[in-house]
């Protein structure tokens, strides 16, 4: 056997267990950022100085940290969908699609619905409405996936992203048609601003950040148990590491496949939602480019356990909203964040690089998702 | 005979694999136009030691001697190059190519820049004719019956002008009559000059068919032997190092009233193709019924029908006379099944969870394992640590994972997760493949006790021995169909071998 | 090839064909509509088709390759990268700088694929995990190069984009000049004529992905490498055994893909038109994996299916051109957003299996462990 020392207490244990599963994204992130100083000094600009923009432009003030906030809060929804999907042993790559259709309708229900009923309604009732529905609509566009999945054996991977661009076709047709915005000085694709009902209160006076942040952290608590202390957890979790286990196990496989899917696209479709009613008030078209890989980045450099999401989720947060500072202070275009990302995600899946570099030995664990195409 | 004629040669060959010593200092050599048999137990270091001489893995220490000059060998390119070729124990065929295809892959024929398909074909028809072999060069490998397909492995080797060759487990998948077909095939290469290692953990085949015996155990090298001064027990004891029982100790039983019962069942396979035919039998509680045939008839299938992996396509099967014709598992189960299945890493365990989320995986969502949907941990605990104690499970604590366990022991927890519950009637496939003796003895002592609990249990095996050791009566099974239901006091090997094989019986029933 | 997919494949693109020939037969007649639509089909499905051979070559040697996107944009970006530095900086002529555009290009796509080779085959992580980081990492790479290197601090371009040198030419397959003496007199038989040379008449990359079809598939499927190169998609471990050494095949098929989805990045900017614009591949790369599973991992098969694409691009293309003659029973075909959606669906609806099942390789997707 391994000569694994058992630790005496209990709180020993569990920070062992945290440095252990934060050393290799650590690593990866520490690599990422010197090779990122590499090329911005191969590109001309000052590593040092952009750096020192990319934190004070995140943690430097009341505002910057209220601002990440801000950014992580659908960074957290987004990353747990994918996180979900991937215990359950499915790659969700359509967190984008399901994100805007969640934004989408939240919006809708935000700005029609008391246009249809002819009255107010009061925020107790129509903040959750709007929240829930496109919650759910979330789910009913991932399900779809689903179902096809369990259903028909057509791979999510590509069927999520073909939802993605599906949605985003449906989006634009929607927010140039029949919801777009028609007050006169209009003339992008978006949404009339929701009414005062549906909106999320800012936790501080002047800030931006809202309580949908809060709910971000509750979520995250709220999978975590799902996913470790409950049956359908357990179900979740069997089906993904071995679905042939699953079945002969008694679980239905399939109606845990969709379920999943399904809960999964609720998460994103929720990071929608909150993004409607907590920050923008409306939805418009393009505000979510690229919150569907960043969610896969999350996800992956967070191990998919909720509390590495909602750090990896502030990380990325931090760094999307400190790249205007460090703009500003070394002309690096925004753009550089992504490729820094892109190197945190390509260490982190490459962590034999990272260990080599580092001389870590491995301890053997590795993600699999890939089981053909099933067709 | 003279030290010259000794074509291949081991010395000192050390492996080393994380956790295992699977080669300690391994001794062993070949002479012209033998049969070498290499006999040992699952896990002995028969297979490495043989991976190790063809190039598969590297040793740590030791050398291998071809022809009397150390061979650096590298690959397998080294070793086909060397005149060594190997049938391996799961057959290194691909389905979806020709067996022409198959025997030119790596040593190519090419015309004009394309593969020269007839030329294969015409050499391979020379091979098959010169040893009687009989392989016809276009058909699909994944079309042809096992036994077809392992003279496909050997015209391979010989197609490579392989003067030593390899056997590794070749009977495990052929009856006793086609076994017979192949010590002839064996006897013929040799009398051509061809020496052969024939690794098995057979006593009858090893002192049938060899002119010499190495045994091996834990890794290293025992002893070796001519069949001539030794006999099964002596060997059986070389093998496990202790006195062995080469019987399993069954006292008669009265079977009470029929658990399960079959009644012209059919089976689709995942191609489509129906592999079961209107099968039809039934198990009494007290009684173990025991389904022998060659790997491949329709066993799987069979298995999966009747634990609800798998729907049937045509026919009833009720447990105590409740219909389950193609319910959940999960129906099944709570009806009284328990189910050792065939594949244990795949369906049975779930590798990365602990011993004590193994034990409950069936039982998992109804208490005391879980209180309105949320799991038990307690509950989980105190089961494990009652079934590891019960079952003697050797493992240092409850919470390590499934994975890290010997074959032995991963299947003491399915067989204690399993036979702990109240079941009726116990279907096992395979219990006890790959699996070293002490676990065998305990998993068929297991499944006897059961049978004396008045439990009804079906036992799959492609093991003719274990069949005739634990089965009160037995059916036969060969194409999807049962050919033949006897009790095996009124039966003999060599019938049932004809059975396996197809031959016709009008006394079927 | 069954019957049944093909049949499936003429169903759909006559269909497709159809709905263009009853709108626009008030606008022009049905042959040069029919000639017209065929000749766009054959264009932009050309990256469709080299993406899906990306496919095929990956995973037949048992690499699932879902960077092809990734690598066409990239490749899309460097190629044209390349033709503008060879033009401007070093000075060389049109025709020569796109010739090394499309070099480089291929490169490119070369060089993502063996990063996606070290990380799948070398570090075995998962496969379609490192497709993933492939594709992130050509849209925050090409995302910043593009800003940087035209716009940044002291570019050589001094902060603009400079022309291009232009896109590869149209080569003329003489059919019209062969068949006229036929005609002899008659206007519209020459008419005719010429609206079906125009069907051949492509640009270099489209003709010859459609070349590379027919070599990639008699390589699959009756050579040396070809055999190699399945047998360690479907068992890789036999293929261990008899001398094959799989990482090499494994490395080499994934490279050779990754140029094929090289030469489909150099279609975008050096073919079609000469510009560069972030996210311009647009999820072609998955659409090129879903022709290849429809065409069940086989070159020619691949091919079909992108054409349906093709069509219902082409498709879209014909009723910007027919918008004002739209029934208005039809009126939801003048709704770009609607009618982009067909390829999207298509590839849902084929991936369903409905249409028969296809079989990927055995050891698709699964590292090899000796």
């Amino acid at each position: 056997m391994q000569s694994e020392k058992q630790s005496n207490s209990p709180i020993k244990k569990i920070l062992q267990s945290v440095l252990d599963a934060s050393l290799i994204p650590f690593l990866a992130i520490l690599t990422a950022v010197v090779v990122g100083g590499i090329i911005i000094r191969f590109v001309g600009g000052d590593p040092i100085r952009a750096y020192i923009g990319l934190i004070q432009g995140s943690l430097g003030s009341k505002k910057a940290l209220s601002e990440t906030a801000v950014w992580a809060t659908p960074y957290i929804f987004a990353g747990l969908a994918v996180a979900l999907a991937f215990k359950g042993g499915l790659f969700n790559i359509g967190a984008e699609g399901q994100l805007a259709v969640g934004a989408v309708f939240s919006a809708l229900i935000g700005y029609a619905l008391p246009e249809w009923l002819g009255y107010d309604l009061p925020t107790f009732i129509h903040l959750p409405l709007a929240i829930i529905v496109g919650m759910l609509m979330g789910g009913v566009w991932a399900g779809i996936v689903g179902w096809l999945k369990a259903y028909t054996g057509g791979h999510e991977v590509i069927n999520t992203i073909m939802m993605n661009y599906i949605a985003l076709n449906t989006t634009s047709f929607l927010l140039n048609g029949i919801m777009k915005d028609r007050s006169p000085t209009n003339v992008i694709a978006r949404t009339p601003l929701i009414a005062e009902s549906a909106r999320i209160e800012p936790i501080f006076e002047g800030l931006r950040v809202h309580w949908g942040f809060v709910l971000a952290l509750l979520v995250a608590f709220l999978i975590w148990w799902l996913l470790n202390k409950t049956t359908l957890g357990f179900e979740i979790r069997t089906v993904g590491l071995n679905p042939d286990a699953a079945q002969y196990a008694g679980i239905n496989v399939k109606r845990t496949i969709i379920l999943t899917m399904f809960l999964s696209g609720m998460l994103a479709g929720l990071a929608g939602a909150i993004e409607v009613t907590g920050l923008n008030y409306r939805h418009e078209l393009g505000f979510s480019i690229g919150y569907g890989y960043d969610a896969i980045a999350i996800a992956l450099l967070g191990k998919s356990h909720p509390l590495g999401i909602v750090l990896s989720a502030f990380l990325f947060a931090a760094m999307r909203n400190g790249a205007t500072r460090m703009q500003f202070l070394t002309q690096m275009p925004v753009d550089l964040i992504s490729m820094i990302q892109a190197l945190i995600l390509l260490f982190f899946a490459a962590d034999a690089i990272v260990r080599y570099i580092y001389r870590i030995k491995s301890k053997g664990e590795r993600v699999v998702l890939t089981r053909g195409w099933g067709g | 005979m003279a030290e010259t004629n000794i074509v291949l040669e081991v010395k000192g060959i050390t492996k080393q694999f994380p956790g295992v010593l699977a080669n300690d200092n391994v001794n062993f050599d070949l002479r012209k136009g033998e049969i070498h048999a290499l006999l040992g137990e699952n896990g002995a270091g028969k297979s490495t030691l043989m991976n190790l001489i063809y190039g598969l893995h590297r040793p740590d220490k030791g050398d291998v001697i071809v022809n009397g000059k150390i061979a650096a060998i590298e690959s397998p390119n080294d070793t086909i190059a060397l005149g060594i070729g190997m049938v391996h124990q799961h057959f290194m065929l691909i389905p979806v190519f020709t067996v022409a295809e198959n025997v030119m892959l790596g040593d190519e024929t090419v015309k004009r820049g394309s593969l020269d398909r007839a030329a294969v074909a015409a050499k391979i028809v020379e091979i098959s004719k010169q040893y009687g072999l009989d392989v016809d060069p276009n058909a699909m490998v994944g079309t042809l019956p096992v036994g077809l397909q392992q003279r496909v492995e050997i015209v391979k080797t010989l197609y490579r002008n392989a003067e030593i060759v390899i056997l590794d487990e070749p009977t495990a998948v052929l009856t006793p009559q086609e076994a017979e077909d192949l010590f002839r095939i064996m006897r013929d290469l040799t009398a051509r000059g061809v020496s052969i290692i024939f690794i098995t953990h057979k006593l009858k085949e090893v002192l049938a068919v060899a002119d010499r015996i190495t045994v091996m155990r834990a890794g290293r090298v025992i002893n070796t032997v001519l069949p001539s001064e030794t006999d099964s027990a002596q060997l059986a004891n070389m093998m496990v190092g202790r006195q062995v029982i080469l019987t399993v100790d069954k006292k008669d039983h009265e079977a009470t009233e029929e658990v399960l019962r079959v009644e012209g069942i059919t089976v689709r396979d995942q191609r489509d193709l129906e592999t079961v035919h209107n099968v039809s039998f039934s198990v009494r509680g007290g009684e173990v019924l025991g389904i022998a045939g060659v790997q491949g008839n329709g066993q799987t299938e069979l298995s999966e029908a009747l634990t609800g992996l798998r729907t049937p396509t045509g026919g009833k099967v009720t447990i105590d006379g409740r219909d389950l014709t193609g319910k959940p598992p999960r129906v099944i189960t709570e009806a009284g099944l328990a189910h050792i299945p065939e594949d244990r890493q795949r369906h049975g365990l779930v590798l990365s969870y602990t011993i004590a989320d193994n034990m409950a995986l069936c039982d998992y969502y109804h208490p005391p394992f879980s209180q309105h949907g949320v799991l038990q941990p307690k509950a989980l605990d105190e089961n494990a640590r009652k079934l590891i104690k019960a079952f003697d499970v050797r493992t240092p604590s409850a919470f390590v994972n499934a994975g890290k366990l010997s074959g032995g022991n991963q299947q003491k927890v399915i067989v204690a997760r399993e036979l702990s519950r109240p079941v009726k009637l116990v279907i096992a496939n395979q219990p006890t493949r790959g699996l070293d003796v002490g676990s065998i003895e305990y998993i068929h002592s297991e499944i006897i006790k059961m049978r004396d609990r008045g439990v009804a249990v079906l036992l799959i095996s492609a093991e003719l021995d274990e069949i005739m050791a634990l089965s009160d009566r037995i059916a036969v099974m060969y194409r999807g169909q049962i050919v033949a239901i006897v009790e095996t006091k009124k039966t003999t090997r060599e019938q049932l071998g004809l059975w396996m094989a197809g031959a016709h019986v009008e006394t079927a029933q | 090839m069954d019957w049944k997919r093909f049949g499936f494949i003429a169903l759909i693109i006559i269909i497709l064909f159809s709905v263009v020939v009853m709108v626009g037969q008030v606008k022009q007649p049905p042959l040069l509509i029919i000639t017209s639509m065929l000749a766009t089909t054959i264009a932009v499905a050309t990256p469709l088709v080299l993406g899906a051979l990306s496919g095929v070559f990956c995973e037949r040697a048992g690499v699932v390759n879902i960077g092809i996107e990734g690598m066409m944009l990239t490749a899309a970006f460097f190629g044209w990268l390349g033709a503008i530095y060879m033009f401007h900086i070093f000075g060389l002529g049109n025709g020569i700088s796109i010739a090394l555009g499309v070099l480089f290009a291929i490169l490119t796509g070369g060089l993502m694929a063996l990063l996606l080779a070290v990380l799948s085959i070398t570090f075995k992580v998962d496969q379609i995990i490192g497709g993933t980081v492939i594709n992130i990492l050509a849209v925050g790479l090409t995302g910043f190069l593009n800003r940087q290197l035209f716009f940044g601090k002291g570019s050589v371009f001094g902060g603009s984009v400079p022309s291009s040198p232009g896109v590869l030419p149209t080569i003329h397959i003489p059919i019209t000049e062969l068949f006229a003496p036929i005609c002899g007199t008659s206007a519209t038989c020459l008419q005719n004529v010429e609206a079906i040379n125009r069907v051949f008449d492509q640009k270099p990359i489209a003709m010859g992905a459609i070349l590379l079809v027919f070599i990639s598939h008699y390589i699959l499927f009756n050579t040396r490498w070809g055999l190699r190169t399945r047998a360690v998609g479907e068992h890789p471990k036999a293929a261990d055994t008899v001398g094959i050494n799989v990482s090499k095949m494994r490395y080499a098929n994934v490279i050779i893909g990754g140029m094929f989805a090289g030469l489909a990045g150099a279609y975008f900017t050096i073919e079609s038109v000469p510009s560069f614009e972030p996210l311009l591949t647009n999820g072609r790369g998955f659409i090129s994996l879903a022709a290849m599973i429809f065409g069940n991992w086989t070159p020619i098969g691949a091919w079909a299916a992108a054409l349906v694409f093709g069509a219902s691009q082409a498709l879209l293309i014909n009723m910007q051109i027919f918008r004002d003659v739209i029934p208005p029973a039809w009126s939801f075909l003048q709704e770009s957003y609607i009618v982009g959606l067909t390829p999207y669906i298509l590839t849902m609806f084929i991936l369903t299996g409905i249409i028969g099942k296809t079989t990927p390789p055995a050891a698709d997707g699964v590292p090899y462990e000796k």
